[in-house]
């Protein structure tokens, strides 16, 4: 490996911190993945090697987990991502003029970022929010019962 | 009409601290249960009569018995709570989650203490952000009030207990694929036998429990077996039921009731019925794995065993409703979009054959359909059937399909004929 670490002294020891609830190293891979991605918004491959060094995996067994999962970024996203639920009670409560909206107001496509860095644009199943749908969720922001009216307004607290 | 799990939510949306908890009763059943055999904990819990409230109405107390107990089983044991909550259309565990965590962390400790574990993990899913903070908050003030930790209430029993949050992914919900997850590994789904139960979390006994059959261990202690059968209006089955309804109904939400209360006081009671200009056509009744009942099923009471005598599961019991303004193809289409997205890949006829699928779905939605795609839908539909997957996701996905097929016959036909979809203009 060549090049300053990415990984910061912090962060080594947060994810350390995870390996006592648990009775082996590798336990804490989804957890140092989340870590990882906390102070980066996403995970390198730079930053994954050193996390498969203080896990004690093999880079391809700790990738294959990265890949696995919804919500660890191989690649980078905007300064927020936005994750629209698309399942079925908001597909009936409207979400197709949603995502219609959306698309045509940031200019992205699913799995794009807006051009500014502003936002990246992901779907996601259920977010157990049903009895508000149509729903999606921006960073850690749930918002429901939405209008594009409403959307736009919502958009506009994001710089 | 008693509603144990939800009569002390508090109506600004906070969560019950430590205290107030203890102000409501909290806490008691469990002392009271470690002054209990732990195999006594179990019996009274299978005598209450609680059936699993994740989708499949296991019963709790039959589970807990299946573990090995004594000097002779292998140490440590797990308990985990299943708060993954992904099944479209649910959301029941999260209201119990973001308002009453001490009722789920008490009803913890006392199954832990019931099957003599001395972990426990709370599985999160990422996207339930309050309840997070609400676990991580009462967690918290449990082990400084020393509730969890070493020697719990002067018990000699200990139980470290934990918060693990999900990074996503509908499968890690199925309990075998959720103790993979929790050992930091892909969620795929592992063989059964041997059951968690016997081997589970790191290869040993493990019990995997919901959110919402948890909440109630601490109420069946304190009140006992006949109170909690007395709650419900099924035979055999004990406790309330949070239901809940999505679509377009007036009042859209959750409601703790009688478990057995019919399908149609929820609907038009509780969900205020259909909203102006929308009728009914249907429900998924316990999220988007169950199959669709009708008009004709409404009098069903909304037990387990009541909603498979009509062909469905009360799964999740949170009921999705389906209107005549809404298109049943459409609706399909996004399901089994979701269950082929889903797919963890293992085993070959989910793999291949949810995305082949949805393709046919999308064909038909777009006017490309072909009266033979009906067939090849009626066969994926017998070829995902139970026992020809790995695990219980493909065959679920199969359930709203083959009912469909069934019920709205005319609309998929009309969808082929018509060479478009009738409910775009
Ligand atoms: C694909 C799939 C997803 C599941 N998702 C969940 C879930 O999110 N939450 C849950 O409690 N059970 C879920 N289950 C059921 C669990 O495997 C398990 O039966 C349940 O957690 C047992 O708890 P109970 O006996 O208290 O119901 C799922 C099952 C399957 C097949
Ligand atoms: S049925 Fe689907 S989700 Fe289940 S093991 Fe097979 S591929 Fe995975
Ligand atoms: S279907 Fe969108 S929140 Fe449940």
């Amino acid at each position: 490996m060549t090049g300053k670490q990415i990984l910061s002294e912090k962060e080594i020891a947060e994810i350390k911190a995870v390996f006592k609830h648990f009775p082996v190293k590798s336990a804490a891979c989804i957890e140092g993945l989340k870590i990882v991605q906390k102070y980066h918004h996403w995970v390198s491959d730079e930053a994954l090697k050193e996390l498969a060094a203080i896990l004690e995996m093999s880079v391809d067994a700790v990738d294959s987990v990265a890949t696995y999962y919804n919500l660890i970024f191989r690649k980078p996203v905007g300064r927020h991502v936005i994750l629209v639920c698309n399942s079925v009670s908001c597909y009936i409560m409207g979400y197709n003029e949603i995502i219609t909206f959306l698309q045509q107001k940031l200019g992205i496509e699913y799995g794009e970022t807006s051009e500014d860095d502003r936002f990246t644009l992901l779907s996601v199943p259920c977010l157990g929010d049903c009895d508000h749908a149509p729903v999606l969720i921006i960073d850690d922001d749930l918002h429901g019962n939405l209008t594009p009216d409403k959307l736009e307004k919502i958009l506009d607290s994001y710089k | 009409m008693e509603k144990p799990l939800t009569e002390h939510i508090k109506s600004d949306g906070t969560w019950l601290s430590l205290k107030e908890y203890e102000k409501t009763g909290g806490y008691r059943a469990l002392r009271k249960a470690l002054s209990m055999e732990p195999k006594a904990v179990t019996k009274l819990v299978l005598d209450s009569g609680l059936k699993g409230r994740g989708g499949a109405g296991f019963p709790t107390g039959k589970k807990w018995g299946m573990v090995p107990m004594g000097k002779d089983a292998h140490y440590p044991k797990y308990f985990v709570v299943n708060a993954d909550e992904m099944e479209p259309g649910s959301f029941k565990d999260r209201w119990l989650l973001e308002t009453n965590p001490h009722q789920i962390i008490e009803g913890a400790i006392i199954g832990a203490f019931a099957i003599e574990a001395n972990f426990s993990y709370i599985f999160l899913r990422w996207a339930y952000h309050k309840a997070a903070k609400a676990i991580t908050h009462a967690l918290q003030e449990v082990y400084e009030a020393g509730y969890l930790g070493k020697d719990i209430m002067g018990s000699g029993f200990d139980l470290e207990m934990s918060l693990h949050i999900s990074v996503g992914r509908y499968i890690c919900g199925e309990e075998t694929a959720l103790l993979n997850a929790l050992e930091g590994k892909r969620a795929l789904p592992r063989a059964k036998p041997p059951y968690p139960v016997v081997s589970g979390l790191f290869g040993k006994p493990t019990i995997v429990n919901n959110v919402e059959t948890i909440a109630n261990v601490s109420h069946i202690l304190a009140k006992g077996a006949d109170w909690f059968l007395k709650l419900s209006k099924s035979e055999g089955a004990g406790g309330t039921k949070l239901y809940g309804a999505s679509g377009h109904v007036k009042n859209p939400g959750l409601w703790e009731l009688p478990l057995g209360t019919t399908l149609r006081e929820i609907l038009e009671v509780h969900a205020g019925g259909m909203q102006d200009g929308y009728s009914f056509k249907g429900v998924l009744p316990g999220g988007g794995s169950t199959d669709f009942l009708i008009e004709e099923h409404l009098d069903t009471p909304m037990d387990f065993e009541s909603v498979q005598k009509v062909g469905s599961r009360m799964g999740t019991g949170t009921i999705i409703v389906l209107d005549d303004k809404t298109c049943p193809i459409g609706m399909l289409r996004s399901l089994e979009h979701f269950f082929a997205h889903e797919s963890c890949g293992w085993c070959t006829p989910c793999r291949e054959g949810l995305p082949w699928t949805a393709k046919l779905l999308d064909a038909i939605d777009d006017g490309r359909g072909k009266m033979k795609d009906l067939e090849i839908l009626e066969f994926q539909t017998k070829y995902m059937a139970p026992g020809n997957t790995f695990c219980a996701l493909a065959p679920g996905a199969m359930e709203p399909l083959q009912s469909a097929l069934k019920y709205f016959r005319a609309d998929f036909e009309k969808h082929i004929h018509e060479q478009k979809c009738p409910w775009k203009s």
